[in-house]
């Protein structure tokens, strides 16, 4: 499941041939449920629509969990709220009965709003806290259930609604429930496919880099808790129809268990693989009788085997292509003239000023009244002792933090302080000092992270599949792919980012920032780890990239890249500036020599 | 009615701020939050009733041995679910082995022990009404634990060692500080400290498996108020938060009780993400 983008070079054949392979184990398993009324009983029936129930929910929160990366523990409570909110509907308890199509839909959209209000913590905080308020609404909901006897009927429970024929049958039901479980699969997989999918993976991996490129954290996470708030209920309020009566002792803690650890058996970033371990999880107390007391106990090992042993887990297994070695003295040729075959979306010509910067972190002034001037179509050296404030330049360029006092304008228009992620719509690009890549996303989705801003389409109409969306893929994909050229490493596109070598990665993240065609492109250390043959192609690179109109701010310890190729050379010491002009002027200043390029 | 709410939640607040400082006291010398914080407490009533009321022991030998027990399950925890994880901390993988562990002991409780709650034994046999050991007993154990810990960390070379590797992991290591070891120890601490919990707790709580799991979240919320790793925090926190529940117990009903303690737990987190007496955040660029 690494990469489902079909190429717009290739033919229609070509683009059916590349994503046959990760279609065929769907098609399959579907053609296993079809075959399944034909060759066995009721009882598998009833193993069948559980599992397919399931995967409803786990299709969901697998996006939450496998692919935003956050530990929902206690799904079973948006179940529980689903099965309620249609028993209740159905049943008539509250307000007069609706029909059971007309209660699903309603329930899940109650689904999505608890989803969101669940999903709330997660905005701020991550892993353990997260785990913690899914687990604390797991738990109240039960108690809500237990003891709003007037709705829920309490401990003795309430009738699961009754679907009307032909899905009034075990195998009707059925039916019904592979046929969502499949809607959803296309749905969950629309959206892990799309920029959507790729920014939820960046945010979990290289947040930082993330908000760079423009993504909104929030705003992606709370369309994730939407739908899988919304998947879930539905889900509740098919089970409550399964279980034809439910009490709150129906919705233990073991189904959240087993629903959230279907999903780290599958593996992080997959669908094949969740929905794999959801179908094992479901099958296996079954088929092992005596096992069932202890289900939930091996659930549990299971989970810490899979962390300690395997933490890829099965998508890992199954992921074969990224076994392969690769070739160990591949060198990285970057074809700078490549760069005019794609085509600029901004005029550019804005300069970025910087006027009386301030910044400090308790009573260390990391950078002092620091003015700064990068003209478009140039490149801007920043060099300086260590500690004195050029990489803090660039995060408050970027937004990472906020200036205590001072302006910077980009052309007429001010650049507000803090806000990383407004950066990338004003045309700001950057790479990072160590390189902020996401290693579990092929080289290829990664760069293309960089142009999350272009794409046009919403989240709705990344879940549908809509044309919009696929425009927006090729779009991306192509121009990726021809920056990956640029860059000079299009032989590994669809490798696995953390199979490459340190310098393989800056790479990307240059290519990555040249997405954005951005007006302003900060360079953290670009040289830093690169051998001698590599920083002269580099050189080339960001020559032809301020040819084209790019203001480069170029932070490097390597004097000679500097007075090589910059056009303009600012020195700090101490958060100040010790000297600005022409590199010609800098290597000869007096100061300079004696504080920081030696004599 | 005033007295009910004072006692019950003073007597809760201190269970649930004994689980917060369980919680801060295996955080301290790892950087881990273990879901088995909750599952120490729940042991702690469930070894108490069994080495009392099923095996008979004397009330001090089964005080004795429940904390040994509660021990080694700490110490278990840091050798299965915390060791092998450490060296990727920032995956957060803890936050799974742990909750696997927590899971395992639940299910283990669940099948041995049983799935109905059964009683606590009456330790003293003192008090009644609002004055019941079962009220002040928790309140007792909290102030004695939190000033052995203090006496421990203030004044013995041990404890100065766990603040200094909680400060600063690689400067104690630099120093020539047993990091592992005195981990190791962190965590039989923190299974003592849990283990006195669900001890002290018996008589409210019962021996129940499932309050393992309750006690993980009632017991975090005040680490989460309190800020990570600040005991002071988590007891100011556990009080508060044990009375605020009570109150709202008694004033609108026991549902709606947990309602509140939860939207409080999300406002806080929502508004003060390192809580109420935490420090900021660390670098992330």
């Amino acid at each position: 499941m690494t990469s489902v983008t079909a190429t717009p070079a290739q033919a229609e054949t070509g683009a059916i041939r590349a994503t046959l392979p990760h279609v065929a184990p769907f098609l399959s398993i579907l053609a296993i449920a079809m075959i399944l009324p034909f060759v066995s009983n009721d009882y598998w029936a009833l193993i069948g629509t559980r599992a397919a129930i399931y995967w409803v929910l786990v299709s969901g929160l697998n996006l939450v969990v496998g692919f935003a990366g956050h530990l929902a523990i206690g799904y079973v409570a948006l179940l529980t709220l689903g099965a309620y909110t249609t028993s209740v509907l159905v049943a008539g308890n509250v307000m007069p009965p609706v029909p059971v199509f007309v209660a699903l839909p309603i329930a899940g959209c109650v689904g999505a709003v608890f989803g969101v209000i669940v999903g709330l913590p997660a905005l701020r905080l991550r892993t353990f806290y997260f785990a913690m308020s899914t687990l604390g609404f797991a738990t109240i909901v039960t108690q809500i259930a237990l003891a709003w006897q007037s709705v829920t009927g309490g401990g003795i429970g309430i009738s699961g609604p009754e679907f009307p024929a032909p899905f009034n049958t075990p195998w009707g039901f059925y039916a019904l429930c592979i046929a969502i479980a499949a809607f959803t699969t296309w749905l969950s997989a629309n959206v892990a496919r799309s920029r959507f999918g790729r920014a939820l993976i960046a945010v979990r991996d290289a947040e930082v880099a993330a908000e760079a490129t423009g993504i909104s954290k929030p705003r992606m996470l709370i369309a994730i808790f939407l739908l899988a708030g919304a998947l879930a209920a539905i889900a509740g309020g098919l089970f409550a129809s399964l279980q034809t009566y439910i009490t709150p002792d129906a919705f233990t803690f073991d189904l959240s268990v087993l629903f959230f650890i279907a999903i780290l058996i599958g593996g992080r970033g997959s669908i094949l693989g969740p929905m794999l371990g959801t179908i094992i999880l479901t099958i296996l107390p079954e088929i092992a009788a005596p096992l069932a007391a202890w289900s939930t106990f091996l659930y549990a090992v299971l989970l810490l085997l899979i962390v300690l042993v395997m933490p890829g887990g099965i998508a890992a297994l199954l992921d074969f292509r990224n076994r392969r070695p690769l070739a160990s003295n591949r060198a990285i040729v970057p074809r700078p003239a490549a760069l005019a075959d794609i085509v600029r979306r901004s005029a550019g010509g804005k300069a970025l000023a910087l006027r009386g910067i301030t910044l400090s972190f308790g009573n260390v002034r990391a950078i002092d009244a620091l003015d700064l001037d990068v003209m478009p179509g140039q490149i801007h050296g920043l060099i300086g002792p260590n500690g004195s404030g050029k990489t803090t330049t660039l995060n408050v360029i970027s937004g990472y933090y906020a200036a205590k006092a001072g302006t910077m304008t980009l052309g007429e228009d001010a650049l507000p302080p803090g806000m990383p992620a407004l950066r990338a719509t004003r045309g700001i690009a950057r790479t990072f000092q160590t390189p902020r890549v996401i290693g579990e996303a092929s080289v290829l989705q990664n760069v293309m992270i960089g142009g999350s801003v272009e794409g046009r389409a919403t989240f709705v109409e990344a879940l549908l599949a809509l044309p919009r969306n696929a425009q927006d893929e090729r779009m991306l994909a192509a121009k990726a792919r021809a920056l990956l050229g640029v860059v000079g490493l299009e032989s590994l596109a669809d490798v696995r980012a953390d199979r490459l070598q340190h310098s393989e990665l800056r790479f990307i993240e240059i290519a990555r920032a040249l997405m954005l065609d951005p007006d302003f492109l900060l360079l953290d250390e670009p040289a830093a780890g690169l051998s001698s043959d590599e920083i002269e192609r580099l050189a080339g690179l960001i020559k032809a990239i301020s040819a084209r109109g790019t203001g480069v701010l170029l932070v490097e310890h390597h004097a000679d890249l500097i007075f090589d190729i910059c056009h303009q050379v600012t020195v700090l010491n101490l958060g100040r500036t010790l000297a600005a002009g022409t590199p010609a002027e800098i290597r000869v200043h007096k100061e300079v020599v004696s504080a920081y390029l030696g004599g | 009615m005033l007295a009910s709410i004072l006692a019950s939640g003073l007597a809760a607040g201190a269970i649930y701020a004994l689980v917060g400082v369980t919680y801060n006291t295996m955080f301290s010398t790892s950087r881990v939050m273990s879901f088995t914080a909750g599952q120490l407490a729940m042991l702690g009533g469930v070894f108490g009733s069994m080495f009392m009321l099923k095996l008979g022991m004397p009330i001090l030998v089964g005080f004795l041995l429940t904390l040994l027990a509660c021990a080694v399950i700490g110490i278990i925890t840091e050798f299965v679910a915390v060791r092998p994880v450490l060296k990727s901390l920032d995956q957060h993988l803890y936050v799974l082995s742990t909750l696997a562990l927590a899971l395992m002991i639940q299910q283990v409780a669940a099948i041995k022990w049983g799935t109905e709650p059964q009683p606590f034994p009456r330790l003293f046999g003192l008090g009644s009404g609002v004055w019941d050991e079962k009220f002040w007993l928790p309140v007792v154990a909290c102030a004695i634990t939190i000033l052995g810990l203090e006496y421990l960390y203030r004044r013995t070379l041990v404890g100065r060692a766990f603040l200094a590797i909680a400060e600063d992991n690689f400067a104690a290591r630099a120093l020539g500080l047993p990091e592992r070891n005195l981990r190791v120890a962190s965590y039989a601490l923190a299974g003592v400290i849990g283990g006195i919990a669900g001890f002290s707790g018996g008589e409210l709580l019962l021996a129940f498996f499932a309050n393992g799991a309750l006690l993980n979240f009632y017991g975090f919320v005040p680490v989460a108020l309190g800020g990570l790793g600040n005991n002071r925090g988590a007891i100011v926190g556990g009080l508060a938060l044990g009375l605020f529940q009570q109150a709202a117990n008694f004033l609108v009903g026991g549902i709606f009780s947990s309602v509140a303690v939860f939207t409080l737990f999300i406002v806080v987190l929502l508004a003060a993400p390192q809580g109420l007496f935490g420090t900021s955040t660390a670098r992330r660029v």
